[in-house]
């Protein structure tokens, strides 16, 4: 684990990582009673990613998300409520039931919106930021997009105009190997993801993304230079996802990741990484870590509790919002 | 190319029951075996899952030139193909969902639809495209949608949308040695539905419309799985005397219009499904052509029934109204033939009304979607 210093606040980079971590398996281990009735991809062992960029931004930065989005939108300060709600298909949920898991949004939290057509927000990404340098704020963007992203050829087309005119967004690539069920060798060539991303004109840092003081540290300095009319930058953080593409299991049956056990997983494990530098670094006790698993675990409860009180959308609503008035 | 009517002499012995999907897998694996000009390439296509199963086993059989994963670009991979196609292959595209083929739509409607013609004929573009709507389980705005009408709107595309497994594996034949780009869509709502296929190699034409149920009352026009609701409807209806005749078009590029008017020229009403919107539909199409071709049979004017002319919502709580289905169609054919409300109008919807889940096709289905 890279070292800690006086910019890293390591307890609330934990306390993120922890409540997206404890989100997701509360997820996951309700999804079998199918209430929960849309897709869900699971962003658990990625946790860091989110954390450490979104620990770096203001309420006034945007971030958008893509598919596996429900770690980017809680590290933005997303309601925990309104996501749990949505994924329930419920009226409460933050697009009233009509989006599920792979449709978020929270606009007052900065979380400016998450689809599942890979690729579909990274332009939108640079739109908002180049209006942010139209508007001469000093705010960024982010994008959060997988390795698959990468070979679609809008992120190219965004990546060549936001390095043109200079635009505040911040790329980042979670590279976790895989698409689906197919590895990156059988995607693309051997060759650096961020290497091109230079060659494209845009600032770039690599790092671990299981090491969230790695990646606070990174996604710091890139915020910062972005910030500072510098132009576009990219983050590519190679991770590790625990769980199948898509749903609440783990798919070590399948066989397409020889190295996937139980063991390997925890090796890789950003929140157990984190419990570790806080022991020695910041002196935590077990009942620091008491205190705020029950926290969170309170808070976690309290969200299902929200959606299984709230009302179902009227069916006579689901046309609205069609066109804006 | 071997006429439909030689190659499919004798087939009848050789049936055996297959679902849609293992239809498809078939149809890929027969033809893969005779023509070495034949790929399959997509995302997914030699994964675990290998497009729910449609493609298990190719890769293994083929090897991976012919079975090809391929990195998340679909404009670019579907130029690709193009030119594979112009060179001599016969590729196979697969989209897991259609709502992902529409990021390829400069090359499919700029290039394979275009270039056969514009280069006066001294170019064809041999390309399947095959593209699933994956309706259900809250699939939502972005991975449900019935795109179909995008597609026929072009010169130059064949689109064709079977609902049988016996359909499902002779069109996808004949997709496959057709010289022009065909679009093949799959709803997934019939993937676990079985019905008798051969073992042989045949074609299904991609011109022809099938007359599903014979009946005097009502044309029903439809196609994929609103033929399955159809079904259903009618036969309830059939119970209270009511004969529905329905044609399954099997193909909305081109349109065979000719049984339909030759339908209406009998029953003198027209009712047609759709899986998609209205606006500037197939269903429209379909009503337009006879309209023009057979005003004077029409006793009424004709219905339709589609989706609302809106996104399809995630939530079931908003979806489960969102698609019509054989309590609908009951509704339509009875405001058709009924005018009167003779006929005992809630008992029937009673009869076909679904009483599982609506966001899954039958309680027995176990996904994945
Ligand atoms: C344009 C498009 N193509 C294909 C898909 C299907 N799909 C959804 S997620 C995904 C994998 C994306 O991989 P990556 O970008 O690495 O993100 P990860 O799932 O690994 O987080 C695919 C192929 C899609 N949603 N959109
Ligand atoms: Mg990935």
């Amino acid at each position: 684990m890279k070292s800690v210093d006086s910019t890293i606040d390591l307890p609330a980079l934990y306390h993120s990582m922890l409540r997206i971590r404890r989100a997701e398996e509360a997820i996951a281990n309700r999804y079998h009673e199918q209430e929960m009735r849309c897709p869900v991809h699971l962003c658990i062992g990625e946790e860091a990613i989110a954390s450490g960029v979104c620990a770096n931004l203001k309420l006034s930065d945007v971030v958008f998300g893509n598919h596996r989005s429900h770690g980017h939108y809680l590290a933005k300060g997303g309601n925990l409520n309104a996501m749990i709600a949505e994924i329930y298909g419920k009226a409460t949920g933050c697009c009233g039931g009509r989006g599920g898991s792979m449709h978020l949004i929270d606009n007052p939290a900065g979380f400016a919106g998450a689809v599942p057509i890979v690729g579909g927000t990274v332009p939108l990404a640079v739109g908002a930021g180049w209006s942010f340098k139209l508007k001469q704020k000093e705010h960024v963007s982010v994008v959060f997009f997988g390795d698959g992203c990468f070979e679609e050829g809008v992120l190219h087309e965004a990546m060549n105009f936001a390095a043109l005119k200079k635009i505040p967004t911040i790329f980042v690539c979670e590279n976790n190997g895989m698409s689906v069920y197919t590895p990156l060798v059988e995607r693309q060539p051997i060759r650096s993801i961020s290497g091109i991303a230079m060659a494209h004109g845009l600032g770039v840092y690599t790092g671990d993304g299981n090491d969230v003081v790695e990646v606070a540290h990174l996604a710091g300095e890139a915020v910062a230079k972005a910030r500072s009319g510098e132009g576009p930058q990219f983050l590519e953080f190679k991770t590790y996802r625990w769980f199948g593409h898509v749903g609440h299991e783990f798919d070590d049956d399948l066989g397409y990741r020889p190295d996937e056990t139980q063991q390997f997983r925890e090796d890789r494990c950003p929140l157990k990484r984190a419990v570790q530098e806080l022991i020695q670094k910041f002196g935590w006790s077990d009942k620091d870590f008491a205190i705020m698993e029950e926290n969170v675990k309170a808070e976690v409860e309290a969200a299902f509790q929200f959606s299984f009180a709230s009302p179902d959308p009227n069916p006579q609503t689901s046309g609205d919002h069609s066109y804006a008035e | 190319m071997p006429s439909s009517t030689m190659d499919n002499k004798n087939l009848k012995t050789d049936m055996r029951e297959l679902n849609f999907g293992e239809a498809l897998q078939e149809a890929q694996q027969q033809i893969m075996e005779r023509d070495k000009s034949v790929m399959v390439i997509g995302e997914g296509v030699a994964d675990p899952k290998s497009i729910f199963r449609t493609t298990e086993g190719l890769v293994e059989q083929f090897g991976p030139d012919r079975v090809t994963e391929m990195p998340l670009a679909e404009n670019g991979m579907t130029g690709v193909c193009i030119g594979l196609a112009m060179s001599g292959f016969r590729p196979i595209l697969v989209h897991q969902r259609i709502d992902f083929a529409l990021l390829s739509l400069d090359q499919l409607i700029n290039n394979a639809a275009k270039l056969h013609y514009v280069f006066n004929g001294q170019v064809t573009v041999p390309l399947v495209v095959r593209m699933l709507i994956g309706r259900g389980w809250g699939q939502g705005p972005q991975h449900a949608q019935s795109l179909q009408s995008l597609f026929a709107h072009i010169p130059g595309l064949k689109v064709v949308m079977p609902t049988t497994p016996y359909d499902a594996k002779g069109m996808l034949i004949s997709a496959i040695e057709d010289n022009n780009p065909v679009m093949f869509i799959e709803h997934r709502w019939l993937y676990h539905l079985k019905g008798d296929v051969p073992k042989d190699l045949y074609r299904v034409p991609l011109d022809k419309a099938n007359v599903v149920k014979k009946g005097k009352h009502i044309t029903v026009v439809t196609y994929s799985h609103m033929t399955i609701e159809a079904i259903a409807a009618a036969q309830v209806l059939a119970e209270y005397g009511v004969e529905v005749e329905i044609i399954d078009m099997r193909t909305v590029r081109p349109i065979d219009i000719a049984p339909v008017l030759a339908s209406v020229k009998n029953t003198g009403l027209l009712l047609v499904l759709d899986t998609g919107w209205a606006s500037c539909g197939v269903s429209g199409e379909i009503m337009a052509r006879t309209v023009e071709n057979a005003f004077q049979h029409l006793k009424k004017p004709p219905k339709r029934i589609t989706l609302p002319d809106h996104p399809a919502p995630t939530s079931r709580h908003l979806a489960d109204e969102y698609y019509p289905d054989a309590e609908t169609i009951v509704q339509g054919v009875l405001s058709l033939v009924d005018e009167e409300q003779k006929l005992p109008a809630q008992e029937m919807y009673e009869r076909v009304r679904r009483t599982s889940l609506r966001d899954i096709p039958n309680p027995a289905y176990v996904g994945p979607f």
